[in-house]
């Protein structure tokens, strides 16, 4: 009884994990494929559609303004997201709850309609679509998500550990550099990995937003309207590789830290 | 009771500290929103939008079958999806928590959820070379004579749900994970203690309790499935298009901005009245 | 450095809850000193306004005869132990307790060198790149100490730091800080619910009951002529006695009790001698029914009956029925105490200690 229950379990896992799997493996084996149609039967591997990509400079212009605006938007995110926290979880503001309620909203909304609003307000105040204005909806999307992290890990212990450093002689803004945020700072690092992250992968607002210089994503949406493409599958291979690159830094840097000091 | 000295340095702080936030949110969330819900209520002459306040768009948008039917084909697609990946996550969740061992369990849950981490777009046009008419699925079932010809799975609503569910397939593993992983073994103990057998135990313990987590886990679902643009574009082709797509299709071809933001309202109001109604289960549950 | 206390009329009213209502107290340089009372009495608030974390609503505060109370806790000669010790997470003990002092401009080799001293002076030099996380409950309170004395503060305020510490650790930790305080001399104040903590290292204690002081004294004056009925009821147990004074001759008064008349000394009246015909209320230890065989002048309320017994290691504790009256008595370990035995209600007339009725004691 034991062993069947084991034996299904183990099979039921397995399915689960192929079907996880299949669309993953399916790009990345026939991004070396040796042919124009990334579909069976599989003619041959070769790396040319990885020469291709890596020549191509609208493709790598487009990785380039991806990285640029994911680094810079979760930045500001966690920079702004960080200050409210400290705010909400150290002060009494009137009406807390409100404002607090504010700056989470548009984790509620979907980027879509955070999206087209801000494309209606730009078109009405005549600001140029660029890549400006995309780090400007990324960070209205990842502010919500660092506020949440950040706010979630001041507990009321911390107060205590600012309070003897003020005690101790600190003035503000060394309590804040030197206690605060390198308390906070596998919380401040989590929120802007997953900020790094989201932004990185979005695509509404960065296709609403943007004109001339794309982001990564858009421009493998451009990429699709021709239809299956070994080179779309050496891309996306190579995003899906950076993404869990850095998912290992994180899981290394972050969890590892927050996980012996508790 | 007037604040001391002290206490009003502490508030200008605060505020000082609260503010950049606030600002950001109010300037590139807020006012565009109120923006846009004003443009809703306004009319689209040619390529301009006039200010005359109606719910033209409002009553267009329930009137006009093609317009109304992205609402219910999106709803339809949201439901089933949600059903298919909670039965189908659950158990994962469950296998990788209760079946695998400790020190393994981490892992099993990473690479339960790596596709993740690949780029949203690429994803969707990944299952599209598995499910084409050529793809991988096709060829491998037409190669074992399980089939003559080709099946439809993608370019139509099997190509969407499949899309959708692999990634909730994985968003739920994850939360239903981290629920059952809460639970202190205390509560199967005493169930067992008291005579229930693995089924009972399951059923009448763990179930109830991880209910309240997967409901927040389909909520989220709901939420992401409803509002999204990208898989049913690539996945679901053009005879049947969900709420987003036809909002998009305002946009691009017929510039008609006023119909798109009252759309995206209608869209917005069904996911507010969908997190209502999951907060007030889960208030009841837990009274 | 060490340097006196001096508060004036402090009150704190947070909205309509007068957490601190019109203190006054003079503390001695050098002197260790114990805020006791319940939670809510008031006494975090007092050491929160020293520490200058709160200003008060009203009243005033200077150390070492210079006003503080409007001065940031920064600039304060004051350093504050916390109740969870708030020791920098991410910093090596070093760094913890070289906090202070790199905060008033002191170079590395000079400030590492005075960190080490303090570490050592806990004893705990030996683990000086360790981090918090990596010490037990007893070690983080000792750097915690080190840390707030490493600035050289001329009175240092602990926030019950020893509540977290499970008992055995306390009294061993009661005993180090009294130590610790004799070698550097600095004034103490240290806050704490448990009245045996205050004994254990009080020079005087400070009673506190609903934001207000009760009594102030050394351990053995409040224990034994507590002057309020909460500070009595607050240090251990007590038997209250309820009595009319009858009259007064020569230098003893005569009351009225459930038990009888009895003649009690001047002595014995610590809250001021009321008037013929007022209630009192006599309080009574109960290890103090032990005079029975004693050739001391004693003064007796008749005869009890043991109802019950307990032993208690150090002594027995029994409850005695005496003319409807329930009382507590502790009997010495020796004595075998058996239920419905009588019991001689003797005792010394001077451990008896008469409070007005009323007084002390809030609404």
């Amino acid at each position: 009884m034991r062993h069947l229950t084991t034996a299904l379990a183990a099979t039921y896992a397995g399915l689960l994990y192929l079907f996880i799997f299949l669309p993953v493996i399916v790009l990345v084996l026939f991004s070396f494929q040796d042919g124009t149609l990334p579909v069976p039967p599989l003619n041959g591997l070769t790396l040319r559609w990885y020469e291709a990509i890596f020549a191509d400079g609208k493709l790598m212009a487009a990785l380039g303004n991806s990285l640029i605006v994911a680094i810079l938007s979760s930045a500001v995110a966690c920079i702004l997201g960080f200050l409210a926290a400290y705010a909400f979880a150290r002060y009494t503001l009137p009406a807390s709850g409100l404002l607090r309620g504010l700056i989470v909203a548009p984790m509620t909304v979907s980027t879509l309609i955070i999206g087209l609003g801000l494309l209606s307000v730009l078109n009405l105040t005549g600001m140029r679509l660029s890549l400006l204005t995309v780090g400007i909806g990324h960070v209205v999307i990842n502010l919500p998500l660092c506020f949440a992290i950040i706010y979630a890990s001041m507990g009321g212990h911390q107060v205590n550990i600012e309070r003897a450093a003020r005690d101790l002689g600190a003035k503000d803004w060394q309590v804040t550099l030197l206690v605060t945020a390198p308390m906070l700072a596998p919380s401040i690092l989590a929120a802007f990995f997953l900020s790094v992250t989201f932004s990185w992968d979005e695509f509404i607002v960065a296709f609403l937003l943007s004109r001339f210089d794309v982001t990564l994503p858009v421009e493998i949406w451009s990429m699709l309207r021709s239809g299956l493409d070994p080179r779309t599958n050496a891309i996306g291979s190579v995003v899906f590789l950076v993404s869990v690159a850095f998912l290992i830094i994180m899981e290394l840097a972050v969890f590892r830290k927050t996980g012996k000091s508790s | 009771m007037t604040a001391t000295a002290l206490e009003r340095a502490e508030r200008r702080k605060a505020w000082a500290f609260a503010l950049p936030a606030l600002l950001w949110t109010g300037f590139f969330f807020l006012v565009p929103f109120a923006y846009m819900a004003a443009i809703s209520l306004w009319t689209r002459q040619g390529r301009e939008i006039v200010a005359t306040w109606t719910l033209d768009n409002y009553i267009a948008f329930f009137e006009k079958a093609h317009l109304f039917k992205g609402l219910v084909v999106s709803l339809e697609i949201t439901a089933i999806v949600t059903v298919i990946s909670i039965v189908l996550a659950y158990p994962l969740a469950w296998i990788i928590a209760e079946r695998v061992p400790k020190t393994w369990q981490r892992f099993a849950l990473i690479m339960a959820i790596l596709p993740f981490w690949t780029s949203y777009v690429v994803r969707s046009y990944s299952w599209l070379l598995v499910l084409s008419k050529g793809g991988v699925v096709n060829q491998a079932l037409l190669w074992l004579g399980v089939i003559a010809e080709p099946l439809e799975l993608s370019a139509n609503r099997t190509g969407t749900v499949i899309g959708f569910v692999h990634f909730f397939v994985m968003l739920l593993t994850l939360t239903i994970y981290a629920n059952l992983i809460q639970l202190s073994p205390n509560y199967r103990r005493a169930a067992a203690d008291l005579g229930a057998n693995a089924f009972q135990t399951f059923w009448h313990v763990v179930l109830p309790l991880t209910l309240p987590g997967v409901m927040v886990g389909a909520f989220l679902t709901f939420v992401l499935c409803i509002g999204d643009y990208i898989t049913p574009q690539i996945l679901g082709g053009n005879n049947e298009l969900v709420l987003p797509q036809v909002i998009m299709l305002q946009l691009g071809r017929r510039a008609d901005f006023p119909m798109a933001a009252a759309m995206s309202l209608v869209l917005m109001a069904i996911v507010t009245l969908a997190y209502i109604a999951c907060a007030r289960w889960l208030k009841m549950e837990r009274t | 450095m060490t340097a006196d206390v001096s508060i004036r009329n402090a009150t704190k009213v947070f909205g309509a809850f007068r957490a601190l209502d019109d203190v006054s107290l003079d503390i001695a340089a050098g002197e260790f000193i114990v805020l006791l009372g319940p939670s809510g009495c008031g006494k975090t608030t007092l050491l929160s306004i020293l520490g200058g974390f709160i200003e008060p609503t009203s009243g005033t505060i200077a150390i070492g005869g210079r006003d503080m109370t409007h001065v940031s806790p920064a600039k304060r000669p004051t350093t504050t132990m916390f109740q969870d010790y708030a020791l920098f997470p991410h910093m090596c003990l070093r760094d913890n307790v070289g906090f202070g002092l790199r905060m008033r401009g002191m170079g590395k080799a000079e400030r590492y060198e005075k960190a080490f001293s303090y570490l050592d002076l806990v004893g705990l030099k030996a683990s000086s790149a360790k981090k918090p996380h990596e010490l037990s409950g007893g070690q983080r309170q000792r750097v915690a100490l080190a840390r707030a004395l490493a600035v050289d503060p001329d009175v240092l305020l602990l926030d019950e730091p020893l509540g977290a510490l499970d008992l055995k650790l306390r009294r061993q930790m009661q005993d180090e800080l009294k130590a610790i305080q004799k070698r550097v001399g600095t004034t103490f104040v240290h806050v704490t619910h448990d009245q045996e903590e205050a004994m254990a290292i009080a020079d005087r204690i400070v009673v506190m009951n609903k934001g207000r002081i009760e009594d102030v004294g050394t351990p053995a004056s409040i224990y034994m002529r507590p002057r309020s009925l909460f500070s009595a009821g607050f240090m251990g147990e007590v038997n209250l006695l309820p009595a009319k004074v009858r009259g007064t001759a020569a230098n003893e008064t005569e009351v009225e009790t459930a038990l009888g008349r009895v003649a009690l000394p001047a002595s014995a009246f610590v809250s001021g001698m009321p008037a013929t015909g007022h209630d009192v209320t006599l309080c009574i230890r109960p290890e103090h029914f032990r005079s029975a065989n004693t050739a001391t002048p004693t003064i007796s309320l008749g005869r009890g009956r043991i109802t019950d017994s307990a032993f208690f290691g150090t002594h027995h504790r029994c409850h005695v029925a005496a003319d409807g009256l329930a009382l507590t008595a502790h009997l010495p370990q020796t004595e075998a105490p058996e239920v419905g035995a009588e019991l001689d209600l003797r005792l010394k007339a001077d451990s008896i200690v008469v409070l007005q009725a009323g007084a002390g004691v809030g609404p």
